[in-house]
């Protein structure tokens, strides 16, 4: 089958792969119907994620067709349309039956080097490298599911394929930001980034009752968006000044929960981007925490700071003072999507989040490397870019 | 250069490791010789004694001394394990545990399968047949994955 590769850093490629088998009794085999690049695995095709070997197939978002069943399998059949969580859980371990899922302890077949690199593993995702699992990824004609009892998730007939297709990732990451932030109603919350992830994290917020949401970007396209389809309002970060303008919108109080959605390769116009860009490259720190240490600086006293951005390693000049001075709380995760994902199917449904507005391109997998480019560019108003095997 | 930083803290916490068991050597004779352990979210009484251990340690168990008891705070059941004839000090190097050789290796894998099969069920297997190439970048990390099983923390 037709398969999207990392080949080296910045270098994909459309190959020839053999076609996935089933490997457990609870694993299923699904056809792709579509996937969506996720500002991850920029991260990934940059170099800034460990242990990605030439050949591995990459993406995690997908909706597909089950084709094929494992013996244990018993909540799916073939021919079910399914979205699939982009993190693997058991559904047993101590973290599944706490709803920590991106924790889960047997999901990861590699922990030896994520126990190195963070004291713990996390749990298994698709097409995510070696120190996460190493499964194969999504941007593919079939992919297989581990556990597919509970990381896959039946499509009910009025939602479509491009909007379901969020349900993977980047939907329950938003709503994890909001949930595990503590968002209540009165609230105001900032979101840094405008991506899919800040939007729905914005749209969470609203959702969860915040009486004003702040999102921040300088991609006017995003701003536009996210004000039009997220009911957020924004501030372009390159013509204001986002702290005085927070405290200005804020009563001078600063926003009571700030989630951080851009992640460890963020922007900047300042000084201190040159240099976390010059330490990034030497690797004496491994990410760029530019809207991280924004966040944390503006946020009001015990307010919570949650990052949703994704960061592999070490980050330099952490403004831990204000943390503990300004009592905050602060706190990060990858998404535990199976806990919200029912759930939000059930808000799509009912029209309470939207995303279709999110697939602003829609290219066959054999140009999957030119839907990265546009994405990682953000070239014509590109905002994710959806991949059908089968166009 | 670009893609090797991750290697550092391997290698590091390899070094740590080994540091540790020297130090701890003088005052302890079964230094190296940790109890290795991992927590199972199931009653004891599913986890098994000591003389019934749960496939596949079961297969160690003319080597193993093995202790189970409860978790605190509803968490379940710690099942621990060392070989009864202290781990020889060379087989614990960085070079032996990534040539494979370091006996704890097939602990600790026996270990987390038990417990990957009493919670879940089975013990869930990487993709096959692969889809990657060989490069000079990648076969360090083919190293470091074939040996992830049986290294780490536990
Ligand atoms: N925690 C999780 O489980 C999880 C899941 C999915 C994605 N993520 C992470 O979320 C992040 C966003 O993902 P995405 O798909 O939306 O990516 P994206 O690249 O589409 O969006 C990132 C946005 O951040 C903006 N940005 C850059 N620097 C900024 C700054 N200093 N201040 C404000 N905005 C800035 C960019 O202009 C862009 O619009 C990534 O780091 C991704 O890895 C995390
Ligand atoms: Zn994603
Ligand atoms: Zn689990």
């Amino acid at each position: 089958m037709k398969a999207l590769c990392w080949e080296g850093v910045n270098k994909l490629s459309v190959e020839q792969v053999p076609d996935p088998e089933l490997r457990n009794d609870q694993d299923v085999i699904v056809r792709l119907i579509a996937g969506t690049t996720c500002g991850s695995d920029l991260h990934l095709i940059g170099g800034y994620i460990p242990a990605m070997r030439a050949g591995d197939v990459i993406g995690h978002e997908f909706v597909g067709e089950v084709v094929e069943t494992g013996s244990a399998v018993r909540r799916h059949a073939v021919g079910d349309r399914v979205v699939v969580c982009s993190f693997v859980g058991c559904g047993r371990c101590w973290y599944c039956a706490n709803d920590l899922w991106s924790l889960c302890d047997n999901s990861n077949t590699n922990p030896g080097i994520g126990q190195a690199l963070f004291g713990y593993e996390s749990a298994g995702i698709f097409g995510y490298s070696h120190a996460m699992g190493g499964l194969r990824g999504s941007h593919a004609e079939y992919v297989r599911v581990p556990f597919a009892d509970y990381g896959a998730f039946k499509v009910p007939e009025g939602i479509d394929d491009t909007s379901a297709l969020f349900l993977s990732d980047s939907v329950p990451t938003g709503w994890m930001g909001a949930d595990l932030g503590g968002v209540k109603p009165g609230d105001v919350v900032a979101v840094w980034g405008c991506g899919a992830v800040g939007q729905m994290a914005a749209r969470a917020a609203v959702l969860k009752g915040a009486e004003r949401v702040i999102s921040i970007d300088r991609i006017p396209e995003r701003l536009a968006m996210t004000e039009r389809y997220v009911g957020a309002e924004t501030i372009d970060y390159t013509t204001t000044d986002v702290a005085a303008e927070l405290r200005e919108r804020t009563g001078g109080r600063g926003p009571d929960v700030c989630i951080e959605a851009v992640g460890m390769e963020a922007h900047s116009d300042g000084p201190m981007h040159l240099y976390d860009q010059a330490k990034q490259q030497l690797r004496l720190q491994t990410d760029r925490p530019t809207a991280v240490r924004q966040a944390v600086h503006a946020c009001r006293k015990a307010g919570t700071v949650f990052v949703l951005g994704v960061f592999a390693g070490a980050v330099d000049k952490f403004p831990l003072g204000a943390v503990i001075n300004k009592g905050l709380t602060v706190r990060g995760a990858q998404m535990h999507g199976q806990r919200y994902i029912p759930m939000l199917l059930e808000r799509m449904a009912a029209g309470e989040i939207r995303t279709s507005h999110l697939a602003t391109h829609t290219l066959p997998l054999d140009r999957a490397p030119t839907a990265y480019d546009m994405f990682k560019e953000k070239t014509d108003g590109c905002v994710r870019a959806v991949i059908r095997p089968q166009p | 250069m670009k893609k090797l930083w991750w290697a550092v803290p391997v290698v590091a916490a390899g070094a740590a490791a080994v540091r540790r068991s020297r130090s701890a050597h003088r005052s302890d004779e079964r230094a190296g010789d940790r109890w290795l352990t991992v927590t199972i979210n199931r009653p004891p009484t599913d986890v098994g004694s000591e003389g019934k251990l749960p496939p596949p340690l079961d297969e160690l168990a003319e080597r193993i001394d093995v202790r189970i008891r409860p978790a605190p705070g509803d968490r379940g059941t710690e099942l621990a394990a060392r070989f009864t004839e202290p781990v020889p000090a060379a087989s614990t190097s960085v070079p032996a545990r990534l040539a494979g050789q370091d006996p704890r290796q097939e602990l600790r894998r026996a270990l987390r399968d038990a417990k990957s099969l009493l919670e879940a069920g089975e013990v869930l297997q990487p993709d096959a047949p692969p889809t990657t190439r060989p490069t000079a970048g990648g076969r360090l990390v083919e190293v470091f994955t074939r040996r992830s099983g049986g290294e780490g923390v536990l």
